[in-house]
């Protein structure tokens, strides 16, 4: 008969609006600034860089190398490298991003910078509440703005994290390892041929502590 | 007290109006009605735009405004502030005299119409002897200032809304008429004072408002599908349809003149709301003999309201029609309908008043209902789509 389907139409939104009122789970809304729901472990938006320690400056994981600058589609990463070397967390010496800008504001969170980094040293934030009052100069985050740290990342990423920190510590040690058989090696050469051949203009003979090339 | 509070504003006015020279008491009356109006419906569009959006949001399980003021009650002000700050933009091509005139010619027009309405006890702005065809009168005129927008715009999707809603209210303003006249054959009258008062009789208690009679219902329905096409409200908006034409004829508006074309179509819709009030829920006569103590402008007022809210739960029900199915409808379903519904008034009023009359009207009207609904929903062209080549 007509006006059926109108009526059943008007009996469904009714149960809805009812049902709104009776049962919370209907109501999926979240009440955002006030309520908020923890954001899931994938969640990326934009690209910070990592420090060990707790001096940013000094723990810095990036070596300068401007892989994710020359990676970057949107090119909203700039690199400026240093000119002298200055030890890392690890106490091995290193250049250092004198400026390391990223343009949050170009920036579309495709994280090839984080896929090409081979130092770890650059992930994806959570952080989304980023608005603010000079659109241009105020999304133009340097390198202090970018830098947290790894108890940062461990937070936000856990997971991801214990890989990262796995793998970092497997690299030290087999570069620990292979720095001290160099060195034990270069002892034991110091010391079975006793007469030295001396040969000139060899000054550096001695064994790098630890310039690990894998 | 209490009959102190029916005629409230009455004595209201007529208090403040005593302190001015005699001469200048029948202008000062009419004005101050005049600042009561404008100061009421505006109120009520605020309301009825906060229930809307809270009405809606709830049929779809959201939560609907709830930042501004106690449950969002002061969001039509944060809105009203938003659409006066906001940059008034003419095209450069429209023609600036009609494009902004129409939205003034459409918010003095709907106001015009509710100038007829009873609201209460002796609270009739103009108690016209033909208030029904004075509003009628001002209800077409909007067509005209929907019209003008479209016109004057230079713009396709204002034009197409124009042509849309002209085509559309024009063929609804003949059964939303018809649905009137049962009323006016059963009265007597065109006036809507009389009108009411023919309603404000009770026999055990119980009202004899027209709805409560099998023509009286039948004209209601229609009068509240017209009702709806005419003010261009879900599933009839076309005129406006945001996936097809932008906004409507109103598309090229913004500012101040864009809300005034929203507060010309919520009054508009408060205003016919007030007549199907008037002309088949009793007015302002209380539902109950018994709660005839209540105020009479409560009543008008309750009654109007609660039009808003089917108007509100019809529009989070349904979707939107086509405009082949909107002009089918109008044309060859609600038109002969009402023009039946005319017979069966006449048929009311001149047969006794006894069980069978309540018998033979409500079984003709029924027996068209089905037979016409049957046959209709048949037809290729009415009824349920057919897919040739989806499913």
């Amino acid at each position: 008969m007509l006006g059926e389907g109108i009526l059943k139409g008007l009996a469904e939104t009714a149960k809805n609006f009812v049902g709104s009122f009776v049962s919370a789970e209907r109501l999926t809304t979240v009440q955002y600034p006030e309520e908020r729901i923890a954001p899931i472990e994938a969640t990326r938006d934009f690209p910070f860089l990592v420090y060990d320690g707790n001096d940013w400056e000094a723990g810095m994981r990036c070596v300068a190398c401007q892989i994710c600058e020359k990676e970057c589609p949107p090119k909203c990463i700039y690199i400026v490298k240093s000119t002298e070397k200055k030890p890392d967390a690890f106490g091995k010496l290193q250049i250092y991003p004198a400026r390391f800008d990223i343009d949050i504001s170009v920036c579309m969170s495709c994280q090839i910078c984080v896929e090409v980094c081979p130092f770890e040293a650059i992930k994806m934030d959570t952080e989304f509440e980023l608005s603010r009052t000079d659109r241009f100069g105020g999304l133009l985050f340097d390198r202090k703005e970018l830098s947290k740290s790894n108890e940062h990342y461990h937070k936000i990423h856990p997971t991801e994290a214990a890989e990262v920190d796995a793998r970092l510590a497997e690299e030290k040690a087999k570069a620990d390892a292979k720095a001290k058989a160099a060195a034990a090696a270069a002892a034991a050469k110091a010391a079975a041929p006793a007469k030295p051949v001396a040969i000139p203009g060899n000054p550096d003979a001695k064994p790098e502590t630890g310039e690990t090339k894998p | 007290m209490i009959e102190n509070a029916d005629q409230i504003f009455v004595l209201l006015k007529h208090w403040l109006i005593g302190f001015l020279p005699t001469g200048l008491q029948g202008v000062a009356g009419v004005l101050l009605s005049v600042v009561g109006i404008i100061a009421v419906f505006p109120t009520l569009f605020a309301l009825a735009v906060w229930m809307e959006r809270k009405g809606l949001a709830r049929m779809q399980n959201r939560r609907g405004p709830n930042r501004v003021g106690p449950f969002g009650l002061l969001q039509p002000i944060a809105d009203a502030v938003k659409s006066l700050t906001k940059e008034d933009i003419v095209p450069l091509r429209a023609d600036a005299v009609v494009h902004f005139m129409a939205p003034v010619v459409l918010t003095v027009v709907v106001f015009m119409g509710v100038a007829v309405l009873p609201m209460g006890r002796n609270m009739t702005l103009a108690p016209m002897d033909a208030g029904l065809l004075f509003f009628f009168a001002m209800g077409a005129s909007t067509e005209l200032a929907v019209f003008m927008a479209g016109w004057s715009s230079r713009n396709k999707y204002s034009l197409l809304g124009a042509m849309r809603g002209v085509a559309q209210m024009i063929s609804y303003e003949v059964p939303l008429l018809m649905s009137s006249v049962a009323v006016v054959m059963i009265t007597g009258s065109l006036s809507l004072d009389k009108i009411v008062a023919a309603q404000n009789q009770y026999t055990w208690g119980l009202p004899h408002w027209y709805i409560f009679t099998p023509w009286g219902l039948a004209a209601f329905l229609m009068y509240a599908i017209a009702a709806t096409a005419e003010t261009n409200r879900s599933p009839f908006d076309l005129p406006e349809g945001e996936s097809e034409l932008v906004a409507g004829y109103f598309t090229e508006y913004s500012g101040f003149k864009w809300a005034l074309f929203f507060l010309g179509e919520y009054v508009g819709m408060l205003s016919i709301s007030g007549l199907g009030t008037t002309l088949f829920l009793g007015g302002w006569s209380a539902p109950l003999a018994s709660l005839g103590w209540v105020p009479s402008w409560f009543w008008f007022f309750s009654k109007v309201l609660m039009s808003i809210v089917v108007f509100i739960w019809i529009r989070g029900t349904l979707p939107r029609l086509r405009q082949d199915q909107l002009m089918n409808f109008a044309w060859k379903f609600v038109l002969p309908f009402t023009l039946l519904d005319l017979l069966v008034a006449a048929l009311w009023r001149f047969m006794n008043d006894s069980w069978a009359r309540w018998m033979v009207c409500s079984m003709i009207l029924l027996l068209a209902y089905a037979l016409m609904g049957g046959v209709g929903m048949s037809r290729e062209h009415f009824g349920l789509r057919k897919y040739r080549y989806a499913e």
